[in-house]
Protein backbone atom coordinates (compact mmCIF):
# COMPACT_ATOMS: atom_id res chain seq x y z
CA UNK A 1 0.00 0.00 0.00
CA UNK A 2 1.40 3.28 -0.96
CA UNK A 3 0.97 6.02 2.11
CA UNK A 4 3.21 9.22 1.93
CA UNK A 5 1.86 10.46 5.11
CA UNK A 6 4.82 10.76 7.85
CA UNK A 7 3.49 10.99 11.88
CA UNK A 8 6.52 13.00 12.83
CA UNK A 9 8.05 16.83 11.80
CA UNK A 10 11.42 14.69 11.83
CA UNK A 11 10.19 12.16 9.76
CA UNK A 12 9.31 15.03 7.56
CA UNK A 13 12.59 16.36 7.53
CA UNK A 14 14.83 13.51 7.54
CA UNK A 15 17.52 13.46 5.23
CA UNK A 16 17.72 17.68 4.32
CA UNK A 17 20.98 17.99 3.84
CA UNK A 18 23.45 20.37 4.43
CA UNK A 19 23.96 22.93 1.39
CA UNK A 20 20.58 22.08 0.07
CA UNK A 21 18.27 24.29 -2.28
CA UNK A 22 15.09 24.49 -0.47
CA UNK A 23 12.12 25.93 -2.41
CA UNK A 24 9.53 27.34 -0.40
CA UNK A 25 5.55 28.24 -1.41
CA UNK A 26 3.77 30.73 -0.60
CA UNK A 27 2.91 34.23 -1.33
CA UNK A 28 2.43 36.41 2.10
CA UNK A 29 1.56 34.10 4.64
CA UNK A 30 -1.45 32.05 2.42
CA UNK A 31 -0.07 29.12 1.00
CA UNK A 32 3.31 29.46 3.78
CA UNK A 33 4.23 25.94 4.79
CA UNK A 34 5.02 27.86 8.29
CA UNK A 35 5.50 24.27 9.93
CA UNK A 36 7.43 22.53 7.97
CA UNK A 37 9.78 25.75 7.81
CA UNK A 38 9.74 25.54 11.64
CA UNK A 39 10.61 21.58 11.30
CA UNK A 40 13.85 23.24 8.93
CA UNK A 41 14.97 25.38 12.05
CA UNK A 42 14.44 22.49 14.27
CA UNK A 43 16.19 19.82 11.95
CA UNK A 44 19.21 22.23 11.97
CA UNK A 45 20.14 22.06 8.08
CA UNK A 46 23.13 24.55 7.57
CA UNK A 47 24.20 26.72 4.44
CA UNK A 48 21.20 26.69 2.51
CA UNK A 49 19.82 28.21 -0.53
CA UNK A 50 16.33 29.68 -0.29
CA UNK A 51 14.05 29.80 -3.25
CA UNK A 52 10.88 32.00 -1.90
CA UNK A 53 9.01 35.16 -3.66
CA UNK A 54 9.55 37.27 -0.59
CA UNK A 55 12.72 38.11 1.50
CA UNK A 56 9.68 38.48 4.66
CA UNK A 57 8.49 41.40 6.28
CA UNK A 58 10.09 44.95 7.65
CA UNK A 59 7.64 44.37 10.88
CA UNK A 60 9.88 41.72 12.19
CA UNK A 61 8.52 38.52 13.48
CA UNK A 62 9.98 35.35 14.55
CA UNK A 63 8.28 33.44 12.22
CA UNK A 64 8.45 31.87 8.48
CA UNK A 65 11.78 32.05 6.97
CA UNK A 66 12.59 34.47 9.32
CA UNK A 67 13.22 32.02 12.06
CA UNK A 68 16.02 30.08 9.45
CA UNK A 69 18.15 33.79 8.75
CA UNK A 70 18.06 34.08 12.53
CA UNK A 71 18.97 30.48 13.20
CA UNK A 72 22.19 31.14 10.23
CA UNK A 73 21.21 28.44 8.16
CA UNK A 74 20.96 30.38 5.35
CA UNK A 75 23.70 31.05 2.84
CA UNK A 76 21.57 32.23 -0.06
CA UNK A 77 18.52 33.70 -0.91
CA UNK A 78 16.56 33.94 -4.41
CA UNK A 79 13.01 35.87 -4.44
CA UNK A 80 11.32 38.55 -6.06
CA UNK A 81 12.06 41.42 -3.52
CA UNK A 82 13.62 42.36 -0.18
CA UNK A 83 12.67 45.24 1.93
CA UNK A 84 15.46 47.21 3.14
CA UNK A 85 14.30 47.01 6.46
CA UNK A 86 13.79 43.01 7.27
CA UNK A 87 16.05 40.99 8.31
CA UNK A 88 16.96 39.86 4.93
CA UNK A 89 17.72 43.22 4.10
CA UNK A 90 20.11 43.66 7.21
CA UNK A 91 21.81 40.56 6.59
CA UNK A 92 22.43 41.34 2.76
CA UNK A 93 23.81 44.56 3.39
CA UNK A 94 26.04 43.56 6.46
CA UNK A 95 27.49 40.70 3.51
CA UNK A 96 26.63 37.73 5.66
CA UNK A 97 23.62 36.81 2.93
CA UNK A 98 24.21 36.60 -0.80
CA UNK A 99 21.03 37.57 -2.73
CA UNK A 100 19.65 36.90 -6.43
CA UNK A 101 16.82 39.14 -7.39
CA UNK A 102 14.53 37.67 -9.70
CA UNK A 103 11.38 38.89 -11.36
CA UNK A 104 8.72 37.29 -9.95
CA UNK A 105 7.68 35.53 -13.42
CA UNK A 106 10.63 34.67 -14.37
CA UNK A 107 10.96 33.01 -10.73
CA UNK A 108 7.32 31.08 -11.79
CA UNK A 109 8.98 29.86 -14.85
CA UNK A 110 12.45 29.17 -13.98
CA UNK A 111 10.73 26.51 -11.78
CA UNK A 112 8.34 25.34 -13.64
CA UNK A 113 10.83 24.73 -16.83
CA UNK A 114 12.66 23.10 -13.63
CA UNK A 115 9.76 20.57 -13.10
CA UNK A 116 8.88 20.20 -17.31
CA UNK A 117 12.98 19.18 -18.41
CA UNK A 118 13.50 22.62 -19.50
CA UNK A 119 16.50 22.98 -18.87
CA UNK A 120 16.71 27.40 -20.15
CA UNK A 121 14.58 29.93 -21.52
CA UNK A 122 14.49 33.15 -23.74
CA UNK A 123 12.44 35.98 -22.12
CA UNK A 124 12.03 39.89 -22.85
CA UNK A 125 11.40 40.35 -18.84
CA UNK A 126 14.67 42.06 -17.49
CA UNK A 127 16.03 42.78 -20.94
CA UNK A 128 18.01 45.75 -20.61
CA UNK A 129 18.09 46.11 -17.40
CA UNK A 130 20.11 45.46 -14.03
CA UNK A 131 18.25 41.96 -14.18
CA UNK A 132 19.77 41.34 -17.41
CA UNK A 133 23.09 42.17 -16.94
CA UNK A 134 25.69 39.88 -17.49
CA UNK A 135 23.15 37.12 -19.02
CA UNK A 136 23.72 35.60 -22.67
CA UNK A 137 21.34 37.75 -24.89
CA UNK A 138 19.16 37.21 -27.86
CA UNK A 139 16.98 39.09 -30.28
CA UNK A 140 14.03 36.78 -30.65
CA UNK A 141 11.16 37.63 -33.20
CA UNK A 142 12.25 41.31 -32.81
CA UNK A 143 12.67 41.55 -29.44
CA UNK A 144 15.43 41.48 -27.09
CA UNK A 145 15.49 38.74 -24.85
CA UNK A 146 17.53 37.50 -21.81
CA UNK A 147 18.82 33.36 -21.18
CA UNK A 148 17.48 32.25 -18.08
CA UNK A 149 17.94 28.92 -16.68
CA UNK A 150 15.86 26.33 -14.58
CA UNK A 151 15.46 26.70 -10.89
CA UNK A 152 15.58 23.11 -9.86
CA UNK A 153 15.04 22.08 -5.82
CA UNK A 154 16.36 19.54 -3.96
CA UNK A 155 13.66 20.21 -1.87
CA UNK A 156 10.36 21.90 -2.27
CA UNK A 157 8.24 22.70 1.34
CA UNK A 158 4.21 22.81 0.15
CA UNK A 159 0.97 23.58 2.24
CA UNK A 160 -1.92 22.02 0.65
CA UNK A 161 -5.11 22.22 1.73
CA UNK A 162 -6.90 18.31 1.13
CA UNK A 163 -3.94 15.91 0.89
CA UNK A 164 -4.81 12.07 0.10
CA UNK A 165 -2.01 9.15 1.00
CA UNK A 166 -1.07 9.09 -2.74
CA UNK A 167 0.16 12.36 -2.24
CA UNK A 168 -2.76 13.89 -4.38
CA UNK A 169 -3.08 17.73 -3.38
CA UNK A 170 -5.75 20.32 -3.59
CA UNK A 171 -5.42 24.20 -2.13
CA UNK A 172 -7.36 26.71 -0.72
CA UNK A 173 -8.08 29.88 -2.96
CA UNK A 174 -4.94 32.27 -3.66
CA UNK A 175 -3.18 29.23 -1.61
CA UNK A 176 -2.31 27.94 -4.49
CA UNK A 177 0.39 30.22 -5.94
CA UNK A 178 3.65 29.11 -5.78
CA UNK A 179 2.97 25.08 -4.56
CA UNK A 180 2.15 23.50 -7.58
CA UNK A 181 5.47 24.47 -9.78
CA UNK A 182 7.20 24.19 -6.80
CA UNK A 183 5.78 20.51 -6.39
CA UNK A 184 7.36 19.62 -9.67
CA UNK A 185 10.81 21.28 -9.59
CA UNK A 186 12.10 19.63 -6.63
CA UNK A 187 13.81 15.71 -5.71
CA UNK A 188 12.04 15.86 -2.58
CA UNK A 189 8.88 17.11 -2.07
CA UNK A 190 7.38 17.96 1.30
CA UNK A 191 3.87 18.52 1.57
CA UNK A 192 2.02 19.90 5.14
CA UNK A 193 -1.94 19.66 4.93
CA UNK A 194 -4.40 20.97 6.83
CA UNK A 195 -7.07 18.20 6.29
CA UNK A 196 -6.42 14.14 4.82
CA UNK A 197 -8.69 12.92 2.31
CA UNK A 198 -9.71 9.39 2.22
CA UNK A 199 -7.89 7.73 -1.59
CA UNK A 200 -10.90 8.45 -4.13
CA UNK A 201 -12.43 10.97 -1.96
CA UNK A 202 -10.58 14.15 -4.01
CA UNK A 203 -12.21 14.25 -6.94
CA UNK A 204 -10.16 13.64 -9.95
CA UNK A 205 -11.15 16.91 -11.38
CA UNK A 206 -10.12 18.92 -8.76
CA UNK A 207 -7.09 17.31 -8.00
CA UNK A 208 -4.24 20.26 -8.85
CA UNK A 209 -0.69 18.61 -7.59
CA UNK A 210 -1.05 14.78 -8.56
CA UNK A 211 0.24 12.40 -6.11
CA UNK A 212 3.69 11.71 -8.71
CA UNK A 213 5.62 15.30 -7.66
CA UNK A 214 4.75 14.32 -4.01
CA UNK A 215 6.87 12.86 -1.60
CA UNK A 216 6.27 13.04 1.67
CA UNK A 217 2.74 14.79 3.73
CA UNK A 218 2.18 15.48 7.11
CA UNK A 219 -0.97 16.15 8.55
CA UNK A 220 -0.55 19.83 10.22
CA UNK A 221 -4.08 21.82 10.97
CA UNK A 222 -3.99 25.17 11.69
CA UNK A 223 -4.46 25.88 15.34
CA UNK A 224 -6.24 28.89 14.33
CA UNK A 225 -9.48 28.38 15.68
CA UNK A 226 -12.89 30.22 14.36
CA UNK A 227 -11.92 29.41 10.83
CA UNK A 228 -13.11 26.32 9.38
CA UNK A 229 -13.97 25.42 5.91
CA UNK B 1 -14.53 76.67 -15.20
CA UNK B 2 -16.58 74.94 -12.53
CA UNK B 3 -15.05 76.40 -9.86
CA UNK B 4 -11.99 74.63 -10.95
CA UNK B 5 -8.72 76.40 -9.36
CA UNK B 6 -6.71 77.48 -12.52
CA UNK B 7 -3.98 74.43 -13.19
CA UNK B 8 -4.83 72.70 -10.00
CA UNK B 9 -2.72 69.26 -9.51
CA UNK B 10 -5.09 66.58 -8.98
CA UNK B 11 -5.16 64.23 -6.26
CA UNK B 12 -4.08 60.79 -5.84
CA UNK B 13 -7.46 59.32 -6.05
CA UNK B 14 -8.91 61.91 -9.04
CA UNK B 15 -5.82 60.20 -11.23
CA UNK B 16 -7.14 57.23 -10.66
CA UNK B 17 -10.32 58.35 -10.86
CA UNK B 18 -9.17 59.59 -14.24
CA UNK B 19 -7.59 56.51 -15.56
CA UNK B 20 -10.50 54.49 -14.90
CA UNK B 21 -12.81 56.17 -17.06
CA UNK B 22 -10.47 55.28 -19.77
CA UNK B 23 -11.04 51.43 -19.06
CA UNK B 24 -13.41 49.58 -21.59
CA UNK B 25 -15.99 46.55 -20.64
CA UNK B 26 -14.53 43.61 -21.54
CA UNK B 27 -10.58 44.65 -20.55
CA UNK B 28 -8.20 42.15 -18.57
CA UNK B 29 -6.59 44.04 -16.34
CA UNK B 30 -3.69 43.90 -13.36
CA UNK B 31 -3.36 47.11 -11.04
CA UNK B 32 0.02 47.55 -9.63
CA UNK B 33 0.83 48.82 -5.90
CA UNK B 34 0.06 52.28 -5.13
CA UNK B 35 -2.16 54.77 -6.72
CA UNK B 36 -2.69 51.76 -9.52
CA UNK B 37 -4.87 50.04 -6.86
CA UNK B 38 -7.24 52.91 -6.22
CA UNK B 39 -8.35 52.77 -10.04
CA UNK B 40 -10.60 49.54 -9.19
CA UNK B 41 -12.87 51.56 -7.07
CA UNK B 42 -13.38 54.30 -10.10
CA UNK B 43 -14.42 51.54 -12.24
CA UNK B 44 -18.05 51.13 -11.87
CA UNK B 45 -19.16 47.73 -11.28
CA UNK B 46 -21.95 47.63 -14.00
CA UNK B 47 -19.06 48.12 -16.13
CA UNK B 48 -17.01 44.01 -16.12
CA UNK B 49 -13.61 44.83 -16.23
CA UNK B 50 -11.37 41.62 -14.58
CA UNK B 51 -9.19 42.30 -12.17
CA UNK B 52 -5.97 40.02 -12.41
CA UNK B 53 -3.74 39.63 -9.04
CA UNK B 54 -0.01 38.31 -10.02
CA UNK B 55 -0.99 35.85 -6.94
CA UNK B 56 -3.22 34.08 -9.34
CA UNK B 57 -6.33 35.35 -9.56
CA UNK B 58 -8.74 37.00 -12.21
CA UNK B 59 -12.00 38.29 -11.52
CA UNK B 60 -10.57 39.73 -8.25
CA UNK B 61 -13.24 42.12 -6.96
CA UNK B 62 -13.02 44.90 -3.98
CA UNK B 63 -12.19 44.73 0.02
CA UNK B 64 -14.71 42.75 2.14
CA UNK B 65 -15.97 43.96 5.65
CA UNK B 66 -13.20 43.00 7.84
CA UNK B 67 -15.39 40.45 9.71
CA UNK B 68 -16.15 38.70 6.21
CA UNK B 69 -12.46 38.84 5.38
CA UNK B 70 -11.73 35.16 4.24
CA UNK B 71 -7.52 34.77 5.30
CA UNK B 72 -6.96 31.99 2.14
CA UNK B 73 -7.96 35.21 -0.54
CA UNK B 74 -5.64 37.72 -0.64
CA UNK B 75 -4.16 40.05 -3.73
CA UNK B 76 -0.72 40.62 -4.96
CA UNK B 77 -0.74 43.42 -2.10
CA UNK B 78 -1.22 41.04 0.84
CA UNK B 79 -4.78 42.54 1.21
CA UNK B 80 -8.01 40.85 2.15
CA UNK B 81 -10.06 40.81 -1.19
CA UNK B 82 -13.30 39.31 -3.00
CA UNK B 83 -14.08 37.87 -5.65
CA UNK B 84 -16.75 38.60 -8.41
CA UNK B 85 -18.74 36.18 -9.71
CA UNK B 86 -16.85 34.24 -12.92
CA UNK B 87 -13.48 34.46 -11.14
CA UNK B 88 -11.26 31.75 -11.48
CA UNK B 89 -8.02 30.81 -9.49
CA UNK B 90 -4.59 29.57 -11.08
CA UNK B 91 -1.07 28.86 -9.65
CA UNK B 92 2.07 31.55 -10.07
CA UNK B 93 3.22 30.15 -13.68
CA UNK B 94 0.13 30.22 -14.94
CA UNK B 95 -0.70 34.11 -13.57
CA UNK B 96 2.39 34.97 -15.24
CA UNK B 97 1.74 33.21 -18.34
CA UNK B 98 -1.01 35.56 -18.40
CA UNK B 99 1.20 38.41 -17.85
CA UNK B 100 4.03 36.88 -19.97
CA UNK B 101 2.15 35.86 -22.49
CA UNK B 102 0.37 39.15 -23.60
CA UNK B 103 -2.70 37.98 -22.63
CA UNK B 104 -3.71 40.95 -20.09
CA UNK B 105 -5.21 44.01 -22.05
CA UNK B 106 -3.58 46.60 -19.68
CA UNK B 107 -1.27 46.72 -16.63
CA UNK B 108 -1.41 50.38 -14.57
CA UNK B 109 1.81 50.65 -12.77
CA UNK B 110 3.24 53.82 -10.71
CA UNK B 111 6.69 54.63 -11.44
CA UNK B 112 9.48 57.08 -10.50
CA UNK B 113 10.36 58.28 -14.10
CA UNK B 114 9.55 57.75 -17.36
CA UNK B 115 11.35 58.57 -20.58
CA UNK B 116 10.70 59.84 -23.68
CA UNK B 117 11.08 56.77 -25.52
CA UNK B 118 8.82 54.77 -22.90
CA UNK B 119 11.31 53.38 -20.63
CA UNK B 120 10.08 53.40 -16.81
CA UNK B 121 12.16 52.93 -13.74
CA UNK B 122 9.85 51.62 -10.93
CA UNK B 123 12.18 49.30 -8.68
CA UNK B 124 14.60 50.75 -7.25
CA UNK B 125 15.55 54.66 -6.52
CA UNK B 126 19.26 54.16 -6.73
CA UNK B 127 21.50 51.60 -8.56
CA UNK B 128 22.73 49.90 -4.96
CA UNK B 129 19.16 50.46 -3.80
CA UNK B 130 19.28 47.85 -0.43
CA UNK B 131 16.11 47.15 -0.78
CA UNK B 132 15.24 45.90 -4.76
CA UNK B 133 11.48 45.22 -5.05
CA UNK B 134 11.29 44.14 -8.55
CA UNK B 135 8.31 41.79 -7.45
CA UNK B 136 6.34 41.36 -10.29
CA UNK B 137 6.75 44.86 -11.95
CA UNK B 138 9.23 43.90 -14.88
CA UNK B 139 7.07 40.98 -16.26
CA UNK B 140 4.12 43.44 -16.14
CA UNK B 141 5.87 45.84 -17.70
CA UNK B 142 7.16 43.62 -20.74
CA UNK B 143 4.16 41.53 -21.32
CA UNK B 144 1.02 43.72 -21.27
CA UNK B 145 -0.63 44.40 -24.04
CA UNK B 146 -0.42 48.03 -23.06
CA UNK B 147 1.34 49.85 -20.07
CA UNK B 148 -0.41 53.33 -18.55
CA UNK B 149 1.34 54.89 -15.56
CA UNK B 150 -0.08 56.71 -13.13
CA UNK B 151 2.36 59.32 -11.16
CA UNK B 152 2.39 63.01 -9.43
CA UNK B 153 3.58 65.27 -12.25
CA UNK B 154 7.06 65.63 -10.57
CA UNK B 155 8.64 64.79 -7.09
CA UNK B 156 7.47 66.52 -3.65
CA UNK B 157 10.94 68.59 -4.79
CA UNK B 158 9.62 69.41 -7.95
CA UNK B 159 12.12 67.83 -10.20
CA UNK B 160 10.22 66.43 -13.31
CA UNK B 161 9.70 62.44 -13.48
CA UNK B 162 8.89 62.63 -17.09
CA UNK B 163 12.54 62.83 -18.67
CA UNK B 164 14.59 62.55 -21.55
CA UNK B 165 16.62 59.36 -20.18
CA UNK B 166 15.78 57.57 -16.91
CA UNK B 167 18.30 57.47 -13.97
CA UNK B 168 16.94 55.37 -11.90
CA UNK B 169 17.60 51.37 -12.48
CA UNK B 170 15.01 50.51 -15.07
CA UNK B 171 12.51 48.32 -15.05
CA UNK B 172 11.33 48.04 -18.97
CA UNK B 173 12.67 49.93 -22.09
CA UNK B 174 9.94 50.69 -24.37
CA UNK B 175 7.00 49.79 -22.41
CA UNK B 176 5.20 52.67 -21.49
CA UNK B 177 2.03 53.49 -23.91
CA UNK B 178 0.45 56.36 -21.61
CA UNK B 179 0.95 58.10 -18.63
CA UNK B 180 -1.48 60.07 -16.22
CA UNK B 181 -0.36 62.55 -13.82
CA UNK B 182 -1.79 65.28 -11.48
CA UNK B 183 -1.67 67.50 -14.25
CA UNK B 184 -2.15 65.90 -17.73
CA UNK B 185 -2.58 62.75 -19.66
CA UNK B 186 0.24 62.01 -22.12
CA UNK B 187 0.48 59.64 -25.31
CA UNK B 188 4.06 58.05 -25.82
CA UNK B 189 4.09 58.95 -30.14
CA UNK B 190 6.77 57.86 -31.83
CA UNK B 191 8.25 61.47 -32.42
CA UNK B 192 7.74 62.56 -28.98
CA UNK B 193 4.97 62.23 -25.92
CA UNK B 194 1.85 64.01 -26.95
CA UNK B 195 0.16 65.96 -24.81
CA UNK B 196 -3.86 64.25 -25.45
CA UNK B 197 -5.25 66.17 -22.26
CA UNK B 198 -4.56 68.44 -19.43
CA UNK B 199 -6.18 69.68 -15.95
CA UNK B 200 -8.36 73.05 -16.37
CA UNK B 201 -6.52 75.95 -16.91
CA UNK B 202 -2.92 74.91 -17.02
CA UNK B 203 -0.59 75.98 -20.42
CA UNK B 204 1.44 73.98 -22.25
CA UNK B 205 4.14 76.46 -21.31
CA UNK B 206 3.84 75.85 -17.61
CA UNK B 207 3.26 72.06 -17.96
CA UNK B 208 6.41 72.05 -20.17
CA UNK B 209 8.31 73.96 -17.89
CA UNK B 210 7.82 71.13 -15.45
CA UNK B 211 8.42 68.32 -17.58
CA UNK B 212 12.17 67.70 -18.89
CA UNK B 213 11.21 65.22 -22.00
CA UNK B 214 9.84 67.51 -24.86
CA UNK B 215 6.07 67.45 -25.10
CA UNK B 216 4.16 68.03 -28.62
CA UNK B 217 0.99 69.93 -28.43
CA UNK B 218 -2.22 67.39 -28.55
CA UNK B 219 -4.91 67.44 -31.47
CA UNK B 220 -7.12 70.71 -30.37
CA UNK B 221 -6.98 69.98 -26.34
CA UNK B 222 -3.21 72.08 -25.72
CA UNK B 223 -2.30 75.32 -27.12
Amino acid sequence: MIDKFVRTMADAMQGIADGSTVLIAGFGDVGHPRALIDGLVEHGARDLTLVVNSGGRAVREARGIVRLLEAGQVRKLICSFVRAASLAGELVQSGKLELEIVPQGTLAERLRAAGAGIPAFYTPTGAGTKVGEGKEARTVAGRDCILEYALPGDVALIEAWRADRWGNLTFRDTGRNFNPIMAMAAKRTIVQTQHVAELGALDPETVITPGIFVHRVLHVPYEQAGWTA
Amino acid sequence: MDGVMSGRPLGRAEIAARLARDIPEGWYVNLGIGIPTLVGEHVPREREVIFHSENGVLGMGPAPPPEQANPWLINASSQHVTLRRGASYVHHADSFAVVRGGHLDLCVLGAYQVAENGDIANWARSHDDPGPQIGGAMDLAAGAKRVWVVMEHTTKQGAPRIVRRCTYPLTATAAVARIYTSLAVLDMTPAALRVREMVPGLTLAALQACTEATLLAGDGDAR
